[in-house]
């Protein structure tokens, strides 16, 4: 046996997919029907009209999360899985941080504490303080540890959001098999998989 | 097939209905499966505008969709169905779940409620597509009619190509009926499928070179590629084993032949698996009826599988050499330089394990379908339901050609078979369907036989296995319920069916006893029209071989255990243990 409290791992994954009705339906209803466990999806409009991009992040072993890129990457909408465990990136996640003031003393260090992360506040209360941090994965944890013991009070992140370092035209795509990878022509700068992204009006 | 002009009609007249019409001309689509209703009715009224498309109207939306997978199934092009919102649309869930599950290019068209009743709980609304995200390759709502003919076939392409599937299109009442300004579209064309890379193919080629104990395994994604797997098997000598799925893709009359795995597998099948040292498989997705425990599925091989869904790859079983690629290009490229096998060690164990595991020949379902099947031509199609009926159709039978057996593998879908076979009888009216039925699964579509009268359809020939019960559950209850046979009764209440075809003026013949099989089968299939042979059968009989769920192949019970002795529960131990069968299966 196993020890139960061994961490899973996080992956970190991102997907172009065409601006279509239902694709964020699609993809989170594969998620969840296969089970694969999602700590945080972050969606946004890219530079390309009609494509938009997510980032995951997955939590599993190699393999399932393998599974699941290759189950997302048979979606029609899926237009390009980008693994970043294979390419270097930078990430980064926006998070909201309200913690509590209990006297003037306490505001002096919590302040000052923030400056040091370069934490912006975004709102002053009698009694609590809300910052707004931005960063990769280890500055965001360290600040939120920093602040604990002030008492937290309330905290939202956008999840992370990630791209692979360099130029996009270099971005291969990845076939996975059990323990080996291999390495696709880019696609990305001829068209999206499947001919052209139309764009289809949102009913709903 | 007749490509017929889509411009004809005028296009000014032109409506979304309309260009829906041409467009599945222009596809060469000559036939579709359909029920109309409200929120479909301007497509109904613009089909009398085409008269080269035949539309068939069945008793149920659900043998309308098994019907289009039947013809799809045969003929390995799109099968199309219609239906209308809400109930219409709903009624063909069954249908494309069994139609992802086993890879049918599918096109199903719905009617839904006019775009600005969309979301109002409108009368006859459904979410179809919502429903149907999970068990269709994709789906579509149309807002736009010009984009209509656009949408149609992409869906055409998406549903045909590279591992085929269901699409579902979905177009509200008011795009149907909406002026049509867009411009029809040619036939997409496929894309490429993948082909192997010569290291990848070299290293498979190293590995078989290798091996003392090969096996092939060939499954459905195999079934467009018969011809060069078939030289494959050939050229290397390897014995070779198809799944239910699989079966056509290589012919049962070679020698290499040993025959289907799994739970009902043979024998031979699931030895040479439990002891190969190289298994190379080809479209297959070892599914757990096919695997048994999947720990110890072929727990000394090498794997090799061909597929051209990276997805099915190291889903379930280890692979050591991942092959993606198209089963026909990799076949082709392995038949290059192929050192043919001689060991004769293995040969003669495998014939050894190919004297085992015998039917019963005393009267019953068993004798039943080895005597219909012994009469099928190798054109014939056959069509089994799903049950006892099935696994003893998929054990005997012997096909030599691909696409001659529509089983419904995946889903195992109850109701499939009568309308499936119907769907390919029209598609080849010059062959027979043969349907193998139990009398559980005919019922759930047997108002179908309404459709062979309706279109005076002369080339089904339906066999209902009547074991008065439903046999595999029976089966199941009295292996590892300690016979508790909780609602599997159905002889109470069967209908006559000699009388039920009578009503619809289908021909039946009965045979009660092995006296009577021989010349009620040729009475049946000499019949110069449709036709339905009851059989009634015993219903002690069970299927066997099996594999109990959770066993692993090798353990499998050969043969029948003796009715005779007192019941005594199979000693499975936690071999039956589910749970210990889904955890294994999330290994
Ligand atoms: C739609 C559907 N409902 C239930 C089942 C579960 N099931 C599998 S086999 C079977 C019994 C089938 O009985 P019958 O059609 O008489 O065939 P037999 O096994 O007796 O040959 C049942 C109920 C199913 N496969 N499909």
């Amino acid at each position: 046996m196993t020890s139960p409290v061994q961490p899973v791992p996080d992956h970190l994954v991102s997907a172009l997919v065409r601006d279509e009705p239902r694709v964020l339906t699609r993809i989170t209803s594969l998620f969840g029907r296969r089970g694969y466990n999602i700590k945080s999806l972050s969606v946004g409009t890219t530079e390309m009209p009609g494509v938009s991009r997510m980032t995951f992040v997955v939590s599993g072993e190699r393999g399932v999360v393998e599974q699941a890129m290759k189950q997302l990457d048979k979606l029609h909408d899926v237009v390009k899985i980008i693994d970043h465990s294979l390419e270097k990136y930078v990430d980064r996640e926006l998070v909201l941080v309200k913690v509590r003031v209990e006297n003037s003393e306490r505001r002096i260090e919590i302040r000052q504490m923030a400056e040091d992360f370069r934490a912006r506040i975004v709102d002053v209360g009698r009694h609590a303080l809300t910052f707004e941090v931005t960063g990769d994965e280890g500055k965001i944890t360290a600040f939120i540890e920093q602040m604990r013991p002030f008492g937290i009070l309330e905290t939202m992140r956008t999840g992370r959001i990630a791209l692979t370092r360099g130029s996009n035209a270099d971005i291969a795509s990845h076939i996975y098999h059990d323990g080996q990878t291999e390495t696709l022509e880019p696609v990305y700068s001829s068209a999206p998989r499947e001919g052209k992204a139309r764009e289809v009006n949102n009913l709903f | 097939m007749t490509q017929p002009d889509a411009q004809q009609q005028p296009m000014q007249d032109m409506t979304g209905a309309k260009a829906l019409w041409a467009t599945l001309a222009a596809h060469g689509v000559s036939t579709v499966f359909g029920y109309p209703g409200g929120a479909i009715m301007p497509v109904y009224d613009a089909l009398t505008f085409y008269p080269e498309v035949r539309h068939v109207l069945t008793r149920h939306e659900q043998g309308a969709v098994h019907a289009a997978e039947g013809w799809a199934k045969a003929t390995g092009e799109i099968g199309v169905c219609i239906a209308t919102s809400g109930p219409g649309a709903t009624n063909l869930v069954t249908g494309l779940a069994d139609a992802m599950m086993d890879n049918v290019p599918l096109l199903a068209i719905t009617g839904n409620v006019a775009r600005h009743l969309m979301g109002t709980d409108a009368f006859q609304e459904a979410d179809i597509t919502g429903i149907t995200l999970p068990i269709t390759k994709h789906n579509y709502v149309v807002t736009d009619p010009d984009e209509l003919p656009m949408i149609v076939a992409e869906a055409i392409r998406i549903a045909r190509s590279g591992r085929p599937g269901p699409v579902l299109v979905d177009i509200p009442k008011d795009v149907q009926l909406a002026a049509f300004g867009g411009e029809l579209v040619r036939p997409q064309a496929h894309p490429e499928t993948p082909a192997p890379r010569p290291e990848v193919i070299r290293a498979a080629r190293e590995l078989l070179l290798g091996a003392k104990k090969p096996v092939l395994m060939v499954g459905g994604g195999a079934q467009g590629a018969a011809r060069e797997i078939t030289e494959f098997a050939r050229a290397w000598q390897l014995p070779t084993i198809t799944t239910l799925m699989g079966l056509g893709a290589f012919p049962a009359s070679d020698p290499l032949w040993l025959g289907m795995p799994g739970m009902h597998g043979s024998v031979a099948a699931n030895h040479a698996i439990s002891q190969a040292d190289v298994l190379i498989g080809f479209g297959l997705r070892f599914d757990d009826r096919v695997t048994g425990r999947v720990k110890d599925f072929a727990p000394q091989a090498q794997v090799i599988h061909v597929d051209l869904d990276a997805a099915e790859i190291g889903k379930i079983v280890r692979t050591h050499l991942p092959v993606r690629s198209d089963a026909a290009h990799a076949a082709r490229a392995l038949t290059e330089d192929a050192v043919p096998f001689d060991l004769p060690e293995w040969r003669a164990q495998l014939a050894e394990w190919r004297t085992r595991g015998e039917h019963p020949t005393t009267w019953g379902a068993a004798q039943a379908v080895r005597q219909v099947v012994a009469r099928l031509r190798p054109d014939d199609i056959l069509t089994t339901d799903v049950g006892q009926h099935q696994m003893l159709a998929a054990q005997l039978a012997r096909f030599e050609k691909p696409r001659r057996w529509l089983t419904s593998g995946g889903l195992g879908t109850m109701g499939f078979g009568f309308p499936a076979g119907l769907g390919a009888a029209m598609a080849e009216p010059g062959v027979r369907s043969i349907v193998i039925a139990g009398d559980g699964g005919f019922q759930m579509t047997a108002q179908e036989l309404a459709t062979l009268t309706k279109y005076d359809i002369r080339n089904v020939k339906i066999c209902i296995i009547n074991n008065s019960y439903l046999g595999m559950v029976r089966q199941w209850q009295e292996l590892f319920h300690e016979k508790r046979y909780s609602e599997v009764y159905l002889g109470d209440s069967n209908p006559d069916f000699l009388k039920l075809a009578d009503a619809y003026n289908i021909k039946g013949w009965r045979a009660e006893n092995s006296g009577d099989l021989e010349s009620a089968i040729d009475a049946w299939l000499s019949h110069d029209g449709s036709g339905l042979l009851e059989v009634v059968v015993p219903n002690e009989h069970g299927v066997f071989p099996m594999v109990p769920a959770g066993a692993a192949l090798y353990e499998m019970i050969e043969t029948e255990p003796l009715k005779t002795a007192p019941h005594k529960a199979p000693d499975l131990g936690e071999k039956m243990n589910v749970v210990a069968e889904e955890q294994e299966a999330r290994q």
